[in-house]
């Protein structure tokens, strides 16, 4: 069963890389969001906010997999860079847009929140790729466990800063945030992430990440800038991250510090490891089946989380995905190489 | 090639290059000139300092003292990726191939610090973008036919027999178009038939693309039969240079190989 999943995928993933011009699929991807959005009538509440999170989580898990999987830079903060775009997103539109126009309604369906939210998104991704840079620029010279100290330690300064700002509500959070997010940006956003990332992983430039990967010093001698793409993968992760922040702030109308601590990175991690880290196709539906999976957890209470690391444990012991992670590169070396490159 | 060397600016030249660590020496006042086109052996028995100077040339090591000058440029300070770009590429002692890319993807990475799309270039896809694709493909599917891998080309890296692991190094070396390439140990490891492909890809990369080459080997057989000129170091020091018929007979060659009893007796008898 494995395997004929694994070979679906790896076709899946070689037509999208020769597809003359994908940006059909990209096209196509934004007219599915469409649809998806022109039928949330019948679609139920519950259903709608499941779907909402899949595609969050597929956004930072496959932006994470940039940086992990494809360019093998270990980072713990990414939730920090989702908090630097919620946070951004919700002062924007929660402050900056009504007090720059008072006179348009500003409700989350409105013409007026619905037109500048991609903006807002945009400004939102931009932030966090700032943060991005200010952290990857001098940290990336790092390697391994030194790069994942501080990364971690980044990731706490955001949330302590946030914790102590009173003007963003301080411990307490930011609530009533604008209700802009539905189907249409979420899953919209998720194509484009997608979209994004295997155009720029399938193409020479593209292959810049792997060598960085698999041999720095050899990259380096074949003229590739290694600090200017590990620091590229770091912004450009941050970047969708911050985005699926702002996305996840108008979904859930609150957000608060405590929402984007270090558990939070560790779970969009575990999407991409189990995902198979390098294979963002495999990656997203990891992250859409971890989504379902904490929905299904939910009866159990407070025994969820324990029931959860069992799953993942066993996951990774048995790999039943193991068609979306054909090899646990680092963790589980030369388990299963396969040659399929496109 | 003009008779004199000294007169033109050499492509490299290593002036009085010392490197220190700590207390030890591992290279003191090496001097070294490679002019354009020439095939250069550095030979030298283990810990003679043939990787230190290696490293320096490649910006991996800065030298104590001394300099390195590519075409008259000093390259003190300048990044790897950097020393690449001027023109210089190599190949490593111990195989450094891009172990989850395939062959072709692994020529590949040669061109992307000449590609003129970029990130965003890149993920437009745009019709620039296609045709530099194309070209990159071209080229480097040329590359590999000439060198006889286009077959593997879509093999992973790592299942290539070791011969060929080496060949495909030397291929994506070349790929950077560099003037000098730097070969560091290419024979170790292979058996008497891939030693003799060695030598004939050696030969046809300097007669079908004119790079210089700075051959770093242990195998005496390989550097000369086809060296035109051989440096020796030891202990950190040029000990002997000139053709392979002259390094042959040098008595601090004999020495530093065979121990000092020998050298005497060689000179004796």
């Amino acid at each position: 069963m494995g395997r004929i999943l694994r070979n679906n995928i790896s076709v899946f993933h070689s037509s999208i890389a020769s597809l003359r011009t994908p940006r059909i699929a990209l096209a196509a991807g934004i007219v599915v969001a469409a649809l998806l959005q022109g039928c949330s009538g019948w679609i139920d509440p519950y259903t709608t906010q499941v779907i909402l999170f899949a595609a969050i989580n597929v956004i930072l898990a496959v932006s994470l997999n940039l940086v992990m999987g494809e360019t093998g830079q270990f980072s713990l903060c990414h939730a920090a860079f989702m908090a630097v775009g919620a946070y951004t997103s919700a002062i924007l539109t929660g402050k900056a847009l009504p007090a720059l126009f008072p006179h348009f309604p500003w409700t989350g369906i409105s013409l007026a929140s619905q037109l500048t939210f991609l903006p807002v998104l945009l400004i939102a991704g931009t932030v966090a790729g700032i943060a991005g840079l200010i952290v990857g620029g001098p940290s990336l010279r790092l390697r391994g466990d030194y790069l994942a100290m501080v990364t971690l330690g980044f990731g706490e300064i955001i949330r302590v800063l946030l914790q102590n700002t009173n003007a963003v509500g301080g411990a307490r959070g930011m609530e009533g945030i604008l209700p802009a997010t539905n189907l249409f940006w979420a899953v919209g956003g998720a194509v484009v992430t997608l979209y994004t990332m295997m155009a720029l992983v399938n193409s020479t430039y593209g292959r810049g990440f792997h060598a960085v990967r698999d041999d720095e010093i050899a990259a380096g001698a074949m003229g590739i800038d290694t600090t200017r793409f590990k620091v590229t993968a770091f912004v450009i992760g941050a970047f969708f991250a911050g985005v699926a922040g702002a996305l996840y702030a108008h979904a859930v109308e609150f957000i608060s510090p405590e929402g984007f601590n270090f558990l939070r990175s560790f779970e969009i991690i575990v999407m991409v490891i189990l995902g198979g880290l390098g294979r963002p196709v495999g990656v997203a539906v990891s992250a859409i089946l971890i989504t379902l999976l904490n929905e299904w957890l939910r009866d159990l209470s407070e025994y969820r989380m324990v029931v959860y690391a069992l799953i993942i444990i066993l996951f990774m012991i048995f790999r039943p995905f193991d068609a979306l992670a054909p090899y646990f590169r680092r963790l589980l070396p030369a388990a299963n190489k396969t040659p399929v490159i496109p | 090639m003009s008779e004199d060397p000294a007169k033109e600016v050499p492509l490299l030249e290593v002036r009085n290059c010392s490197l220190r660590f700590g207390g030890i020496a591992a290279l003191s006042r090496v001097s070294l000139r490679i002019g354009h086109g020439e095939l250069v052996g550095l030979i030298g028995p283990n810990g003679a300092g043939k990787t230190s100077l290696f490293n320096i040339l490649t910006g991996v090591y800065r030298p104590t003292e001394g300099e390195v000058l590519f075409e008259g440029r000093p390259t003190a300070g300048i990044a790897t990726h950097r020393i690449n770009h001027l023109g210089m590429a190599r190949t490593f002692q111990n195989i450094r191939l891009f172990g989850s890319l395939n062959v072709r993807m692994n020529v590949r990475t040669s061109f992307i610090a000449r590609l003129s799309n970029g990130l965003l270039g890149t993920v437009r896809r745009g019709k620039s973008f296609r045709a530099e694709e194309e070209s990159v493909q071209e080229e480097g599917r040329r590359l590999l036919e000439y060198f006889g891998l286009q077959e593997v080309a879509t093999h992973s890296s790592r299942s290539l027999p070791y011969g060929d692991q080496r060949r495909l190094e030397i291929v994506r070396a070349l790929a950077t178009k560099p003037r000098l390439l730097l070969l560091d140990e290419p024979a170790a490891g292979m058996n008497p038939t891939e030693k003799q492909e060695l030598k004939r890809l050696i030969g046809r990369i300097r007669s079908e693309f004119g790079t210089a080459i700075l051959l770093v080997e242990h195998d005496m057989k390989v550097v000369m039969g086809i060296c035109e000129r051989l440096v020796v170091l030891d202990q950190g020091k040029v000990i002997s240079s000139g053709t392979p018929a002259e390094v042959r007979t040098d008595p601090k060659v004999i020495a530093a190989y065979l121990g000092a009893t020998h050298a005497v007796q060689g000179a004796s008898s």
